[in-house]
């Protein structure tokens, strides 16, 4: 009874068969959940395993191959170190690119190419970023292998473009009436920008930049091109210190064939990581809902 | 002649010497010699002024000698070209890529298109009021300090910012509340911010785009009293689409009719008792437009 | 009669156009990003050039970097990645595609609000974090559910845990290219008393084709540069595919390209020999695959964009 049309000439008008309509609903919506259930599931599981695992020890202590003694702080501080390092580089870089685009650019060829280019860098795969890393910051610049700088500039280089839209989103979301009236009143460009343009725009900005560090911190491939070491023992205490971060000491300890390492350490660690990444997310989520604009 | 014409516009509304094409030629002469009348002088005058936006003429060869320290209305039906005019004397179609301008905007005999103008500085001399208001998310204070601060202007910021408020006949209103935001106003307070705003830098002309459009009518009648008495102090040139308000507040009143073409320019009262031309006299009486 | 004073404010204007120029440099990094990244690879890829032919990277069906006997062919590892871009594409496209229909001709705004940015949180989730679920969850829960013989490291948890995570942006973007079919196309349809599902399958999709393309090709580029999940559990074996055999396919280790660049990055190979610069050249392939996918999608979409505006 999947047809189109019914025929029932009693019922006035009949009625149209709704049975493939109901099916197609369902099944979308079907489709909708499979993936929030699967990783809700999958959440769910680690949550389960990381009980016991995740205590003060744990956050406390320098990796050791002992499960039961192994810890994570050294990658949990080199995570937060390089974040930081990120967000210094990529939040004046990527607010100006943002300013000169939406501001300054008059939609000429150049602008039409860095915008097209910038849309391409933001799906460059993030394995070649590190190697862009290798060759520049490590190689050309000799800043160091696997150092907090050289994790910093190469992840910093990969979620810029990240940035850089989103600014762009929170600029041109200014209404233009805010421009006239600073043009209006006799304000320069340079004026117009740093009093009305940017003030207004400084919420969206912040929250586009600040989910753009939760991807950073998330990132694995890069840093391992860059050889960053996948187990440090000391905490990172200049620049030049090498660094690991939360996520190259998951992938290294999931390579751990031991049990406890498996659905115990790397459970915890998975926990620990994704807490941080939800605390950076509500940040974000925090400053959209706190300064939304009133027209 | 042409002193005597000028001088007797304000009292004697018909006069009929003007020439054919309105408010050109005949006026551009006392440009010239107007240095001397202190009443009357013209500030701002346009000589074939045309505007384009890309291929599309948006003012054709716009003639007009705007005079001091009174109220000009600019009317006509939506598309003909006022708000562009109004927008040329501050140079904000500069703001527009594809803008282009031909002719002259002489303000105080001074061409404004001359490379050696800066729009910002002469911005600073010109202030404006858009159609709907639009304060800044700032305090009420800063809303009006801001021009004060944007040119540099540091001293006495609270004082100017009082009078302007005064000016503006806003102060009664928000006197114990000059930190809250701009935005917390109604929207007639608004738009007398924006006057107080544009007025605090205490420049020469005042542009009003349509002050009122947004606004309910006790809001609008308030705008209205108080655009008559900045004209005391200030040249206030009005883009408006209500001739009614034009009738009521404007001492000269330039009809633009399709295509960006100012058909007639003259007192007021001649425009709306005595046009000059049929389709201005259409478009009064509602038959055009 | 002395005229007014409009003229050029020397330090104003030269602040201004300072500060142009300053944001002008950040956009214009953009674009050295580019070339750096063009120039890194293609520096370090033309010394592996030097010493392995071309003809034998892009054509050897045998990778094996460190092991006697050593070989440089490609073939392997693009097949692995072809693998895990056929299996999260099976996954993601008709689970997107529905995805999409269900938001954008379904859901109640109230419903959509809270679904969009749920379902953006699977392109949220650090793929290390992927990975290790593909490992130690997927893999045992599909061995024991499914009568199949599956090893540790495969293709299948791979491609499926790849999948979910490219779900949203299928999703997103062929919601947007939906949402953007004129209201008044629906209307002619209903009007004709067509069902809803008539009207998203016979006349959304078809008038959102090449923005739904456009998603699809953008999803699966981020499949094929998708390196932790494929690195932690697809496993280290490059081998020739053969597409006719889906068990063999799936079910056994294999090795992607970005796979083959974590096992060179990680190992103890340095200097100026072959093996370490091999890494360059699989990057440049890897590059160029993507970055071609990333523009025929730019373009498809801007046509879209141009169609209903």
């Amino acid at each position: 009874m999947a047809a189109d049309t019914g025929e029932t000439p009693a019922d006035g008008f009949g009625r149209v068969s709704r049975t493939k309509d109901v099916v197609f609903r369902l099944l979308a919506l079907a489709a909708t959940l499979i993936g929030i259930v699967s990783l809700a599931a999958l959440l769910l599981n680690v949550a389960v395993d990381a009980v016991g695992w995740l205590d003060w020890q744990f956050l406390t202590n320098p990796p050791h191959p002992n499960p039961y003694e192994a810890g994570f702080l050294p990658a949990l501080v080199g995570s937060i170190a390089i974040m930081l390092m990120i967000a210094l580089v990529t939040f004046p870089l990527g607010v100006g690119a943002a300013v000169y685009l939406e501001e300054y650019a008059n939609d000429g060829y150049l602008t039409r190419f860095i915008q097209l280019n910038i849309a391409n860098l933001a799906g460059v795969p993030s394995v070649v970023y590190g190697l862009l890393g290798l060759g520049l910051f490590v190689g050309l610049f000799n800043i160091g292998y696997g150092n907090v700088l050289a994790a910093a500039f190469t992840i910093a280089l990969l979620i810029l473009p990240i940035v850089i839209i989103s600014a762009q989103e929170a600029i041109r979301a200014v209404p233009d009436s805010q421009r006239q009236a600073s043009y209006g009143m006799g304000a320069t460009k340079w004026q117009t920008i740093r009093n009305v343009v940017l003030p207004r725009a400084m919420p969206g900005i912040m929250t586009g930049t600040i989910l753009a560090l939760g991807r950073a911190i998330g990132e694995t491939a890069p840093l391992i091109m860059i050889a960053a070491p996948t187990t440090v023992f000391g905490l990172p205490n200049s620049f030049f210190s090498k660094v690991s971060a939360m996520p190259l000491q998951i992938y290294n300890w999931a390579s751990y064939p031991q049990t406890e390492f498996q659905y115990g350490v790397v459970a915890a660690g998975v926990v620990t990581l994704l807490v941080v990444l939800l605390t950076i997310n509500s940040i974000a989520i925090v400053i959209r809902n706190r300064y939304q604009q009133r027209t | 002649m042409t002193n005597e014409q000028m001088t007797s516009s304000e009292t004697e509304p018909t006069d009929d010497q003007t020439a054919p094409t309105p408010g050109t030629d005949g006026l551009a002469d006392t440009a010239d010699s107007g240095g001397e009348t202190t009443f009357d002088r013209t500030l701002l005058e346009a000589r074939d002024l045309s505007v384009y936006y890309g291929e599309e003429r948006a003012l054709a060869d716009v003639d007009i000698e705007i005079p001091e320290k009174q109220v000009t209305a600019v009317i006509g039906p939506s598309g003909c070209g006022k708000s562009t005019f109004l927008r040329c004397i501050n140079r904000m179609n500069d703001l527009v890529d594809s803008a282009r301008v031909e002719g002259e905007l002489c303000f105080d005999g001074k061409n404004v298109y001359d490379d050696d103008v800066d729009p910002v500085a002469l911005r600073r001399k010109i202030g404006m009021v858009f159609q709907s208001p639009n304060p800044f998310p700032k305090s009420i204070r800063d809303n009006v300090a801001y021009g004060l601060k944007v040119q540099g202007k540091q001293e006495n910021v609270d004082e100017k910012v009082h009078t302007a408020l005064e000016r503006a006949a806003l102060l009664d209103e928000v006197e114990d509340q000059l930190d809250s935001s701009g935005l917390d106003l109604s929207g007639g307070q608004q738009q007398r911010l924006c006057i107080a705003r544009a007025i605090a830098p205490d420049p020469d002309v005042i542009l009003m785009d349509e002050p009122a459009s947004a606004l309910d009518p006790v809001a609008t009648s308030k705008i209205e009293d108080l655009i008559e008495d900045l004209a005391e102090e200030y040249t206030v040139v009005i883009v408006t689409h209500n001739m009614q308000q034009a009738a009521r507040i404007s001492d000269k009143t330039a009809v633009f009719l399709t295509g960006g073409e100012l058909v007639e320019f003259d007192d007021t009262d001649k425009i709306f008792e005595n046009p000059e031309h049929d389709r201005v006299e259409d478009y009064i009486t509602g038959k055009f437009g | 009669m002395s005229q007014p004073d409009f003229s050029h404010d020397g330090i104003r204007t030269a602040r201004g156009t300072a500060f142009r120029y300053l944001f002008m440099l950040c956009a214009l990094l953009s674009i050295l990003t580019t070339v750096a990244i063009i120039l890194t690879l293609l520096v370090d890829a033309v010394d592996f050039f030097a010493q392995v032919s071309l003809v034998d990277f892009l054509t050897g069906t045998r990778w094996s970097p460190t092991n006697e006997p050593i070989a440089f062919g490609v073939l392997p590892l693009i097949s692995g990645t072809l693998v895990i871009t056929i299996g999260s594409a099976m996954v993601a496209l008709p689970i997107g595609l529905l995805t999409a229909i269900y938001l954008s001709e379904y859901a109640s705004d109230r419903r959509r609000a809270y679904l969009k940015p749920a379902l953006e949180v699977l392109a949220g989730v650090p793929t290390v974090v992927y990975g290790y679920f593909a490992l130690v969850y997927v893999t045992p829960a599909i061995d024991a559910i499914l009568p199949v013989d599956l090893s540790t490291f495969n293709a299948l948890s791979a491609s499926i845990m790849v999948g979910i995570m490219i779900i949203p942006m299928v999703s997103s973007i062929s919601e947007d290219a939906m949402s953007a079919v004129p209201d008044s196309l629906r209307q002619a349809s209903y009007g004709l008393g067509a069902t809803k599902f008539t009207v998203s399958t016979s006349v959304v999709v078809p008038a959102a084709l090449s923005g739904i393309f456009s998603s699809f090709i953008l999803a699966l580029s981020r499949a094929i540069g998708e390196t932790m999940i494929v690195a932690i559990a697809a496993g280290q074996t490059p081998r020739m595919i053969d597409l006719t055999d889906p068990a063999g396919m799936f079910l056994d280790s294999i090795q992607p390209m970005t796979s083959a660049m974590v096992q060179i990055g990680t190992g103890d190979i340095v200097g100026q020999g072959p093996a370490y610069k091999s890494l360059f050249a699989v990057g440049l392939t890897l590059f160029v695959i993507t970055f071609v996918m990333n523009l025929i999608s730019e373009l498809v979409a801007s046509r879209y964009r141009e169609v209903y505006r």
